[in-house]
């Protein structure tokens, strides 16, 4: 169930203007949205998009302004209308929703948070976050227990009767989240909703959508123009330029391999450290020698990758330590077992270990870090230079 | 041949102003018993209102009004000016007189309500009805008073009835433009999120628009009082009595004085509404801002 799509959308194009079937020549003929618009007058804002949103997941639509992100994620609740192309809401066309099967959708399915919080100030917090349930005529007490539920929820206790205008922007927006939450909607539509607010606010709201999404397990549609924001929160990230898609995947995909030059722009103005990690730049050991293994052999394996030092594994190879060459020359010379000379005093990490908590690592450890799974075993080595250069 | 270069050609003029007349007096003289019955509740309105004015004792409305002054703008002298400014007018032996002007300016503020309100919300809502009613509107703002009066004379004779007619057609207009202009410029992004979360166009229109639109609503309100107050000299001419009159009396027969009296108590009038009113709408914006 959990890979089912909740929201797919095909071919959706949206054109603002008259003289629309000129454009859509134009834009066939592979005409840019600039020549378009100064030869017909018509706004392209959306040409030809298509992608699928899976349930449980956060989908983040990232472009600069005027890409066609914050008209594609109207399109999903129809507050805009495609000129053409298909959305399917739970395999359900849109286009064939009557008034009230619209308003259904708007009051039970999809909610919404907006960039400038799209309150109404002459309403107390309790009575905005309780909006969506009172227009669907649910009874006072039992919207206002829900809406005091979805206000501690946003931590925002103690204020449910201040007005709106008492609040900061941090506060607002959570108002706005706690009142998009309180219809128990299955899809959050977030458009730009951290733009407003200051970096250290801003950063403790991600904290907040991420534990929130975790917690009820919501599919979040959000937008955004910053990178980082969305390599952040995002499981898939779906790049737009000029009312097109330029390419959808995964955080650590599209850093690895961006589609073409203004993907990889876009990205390297990213903080790639919180965005790859190890698996990305580990490489296997290039020397790794067993406990048991005789000290001449040790030697001979370590001058032959001409290498000063060696990961040494137990049978089921699980990581000890390393040994250096000096030890194993020693162990040779005055017969010391090879188990006693090891330095077990080595970092290790996990395959998912961000480069940003590698770094730190890096600068304290004499080795190369050692990668291991969840039972020690040694699943490859990451080094100094690999991290760094992951960063360029 | 050489005259029609000069002058416009006389067999081009037609008179309607005598066939609309003849129109008006047949229709009032069918229409005679509505025409009455309308009159009748005009004036019986009026009459409560002047009532109602009259049996609050002198000192008690300007306790009122000293409160209000106080309440809204939170000092206490702008309270006791304004019920200096009040002992004044009864001074001047006007009392009596501000109560009939104010129950003609209430009523027809009244109605300018009643009937603005509802328009201004239909020009915002239907772009045909704004299409329709916007010229009517800047046609009845800027017809010269004057002209006006006279059908409303000779529909309604003299009198408070046709004096709160022509009250209302003037002051009625700010009503409609501020409720359709409040509404129009709701913040975009509010009237989306009510939309998103599934209001009906009512649900918008009741819980958010119109709430939203309070303090500018509110601004067509004071307007339309203060129009309102403009026309009482205007009204005077036929036939409502009130401080009007007494200028429109002393005017006729050149007392500067006694003209100057009543003039300034419509000036006192005029600025405790006025500010009254603005307090209120103050009030409304800080609650929004």
């Amino acid at each position: 169930m959990k890979d089912e799509a909740i929201i797919k959308v095909e071919n959706a194009t949206k054109l603002y203007g008259i003289n629309r079937s000129e454009a859509i020549k134009l834009m066939k003929e592979g005409a840019d949205k600039d020549t378009v618009y100064k030869k017909t007058g018509v706004t392209v804002a959306l040409w030809d998009v298509s992608f699928e949103i899976k349930k449980g997941e956060v989908f983040v639509i990232i472009g600069l302004s005027g890409s066609g992100k914050s008209t594609i994620i109207r399109c999903l609740n129809k507050l805009n209308k495609l000129t053409s192309g298909k959305i399917y809401f739970q395999n359900n066309d849109l286009d064939q929703f009557s008034k009230k099967e619209l308003l259904d959708l708007r009051r039970n399915k999809i909610s919404m948070v907006f960039q400038n919080f799209g309150l109404m100030n002459h309403r107390t917090v309790i009575e905005n976050v309780a909006y969506g349930l009172e227009v669907k005529k649910v009874p006072k007490e039992e919207r206002e227990k829900k809406a005091l539920e979805m206000i501690s929820l946003v931590g925002l206790e103690g204020w449910e009767h201040q007005p709106i205008s008492s609040l900061s922007g941090g506060m607002k927006q959570r108002v706005g989240l706690a009142r998009a939450l309180a219809n128990d909607p299955e899809v959050l539509l977030m458009d730009e909703p951290f733009s407003a607010l200051d970096p250290l606010v801003k950063r403790d709201m991600q904290f907040e959508l991420l534990s929130i999404q975790r917690k009820l397990q919501k599919t979040v549609v959000f937008i955004t123009h910053d990178i980082n924001e969305a390599f952040k929160l995002g499981d898939t990230v779906a790049i737009m330029r000029d009312g097109r898609i330029i390419q959808i995947d995964t955080p650590q995909n599209m850093s690895l391999n961006p589609a073409d030059e203004y993907v990889s722009k876009f990205i390297d103005s990213a903080d790639k450290s919180k965005v790859l990690s190890a698996k990305h730049v580990m490489i296997t050991p290039r020397c790794m020698v067993r406990e048991k293994d005789a000290p001449v052999h040790i030697i001979e394996e370590l001058s032959r990758n001409d290498v000063s030092t060696a990961y040494v594994v137990d049978d089921s190879m699980k990581l000890l330590g390393v040994i250096s060459i000096d030890n194993a020359i020693r162990a040779r010379k005055e017969n010391i077992p090879i188990s006693d000379l090891i330095d077990r005093e080595i970092y290790t990490i996990l395959r998912d270990t961000l480069i940003v908590d590698i770094l730190q690592l890096t600068a304290k450890s004499k080795y190369p870090i050692a990668v291991v799974d969840e039972d020690q075993r040694l699943k490859g080595i990451v080094s100094k230079s690999a991290v760094l250069s992951s960063l360029r | 041949m050489k005259d029609y270069l000069l002058h416009f050609p006389k067999e081009w003029q037609f008179d309607v102003g005598d066939t609309i007349d003849l129109w008006i007096k047949s229709f009032s003289r069918e229409q005679r018993e509505i025409l009455t019955a309308i009159r009748n509740f005009v004036i019986t309105s009026i009459k409560g209102i002047n009532w109602l004015l009259a049996i609050i004792p002198w000192w008690l409305l300007i306790i009122i009004v000293m409160i209000l002054g106080w309440r809204i703008s939170g000092k206490k002298r702008v309270g006791l000016l304004y019920g200096a400014m009040l002992i004044f007018v009864g001074s001047c032996g006007l009392w009596d007189h501000m109560l009939e002007t104010l129950s003609i300016v209430i009523a027809s503020v009244i109605l300018s309500v009643i009937l603005g309100f509802p328009l201004g919300v239909l020009i915002a809502m239907n772009k045909r009805a704004e299409s329709i009613i916007r010229p009517i509107l800047d046609l009845m703002q800027t017809m010269p008073t004057f002209v006006y009066l006279v059908p409303a004379v000779m529909l309604f004779s003299t009198g408070k009835t046709p004096a709160l007619m022509a009250t209302t057609i003037y002051a009625v207009v700010p009503m409609i433009r501020m409720t359709s202009h409040g509404i129009i410029h709701v913040n975009g992004e509010v009237v989306e999120a009510a939309k998103a979360f599934g209001s009906t166009n009512l649900q918008t229109l009741v819980k958010v628009q119109i709430p939203q639109a309070m303090p500018t609503i509110m601004t067509g309100v004071n307007q339309t009082i203060m129009m309102a107050m403009s026309m009482v000299v205007t009204c005077a001419l036929i036939g409502a009595n009130g401080l009007g009159m007494e200028i429109l009396l002393a005017t006729n027969r050149t007392e500067m004085g006694k003209a100057l009296m009543p003039g300034i108590c419509i000036v006192i009038v005029a600025i405790i509404l006025d500010r009254l009113t603005q307090g209120l709408v103050k009030r409304k914006e800080a609650e929004q801002q």
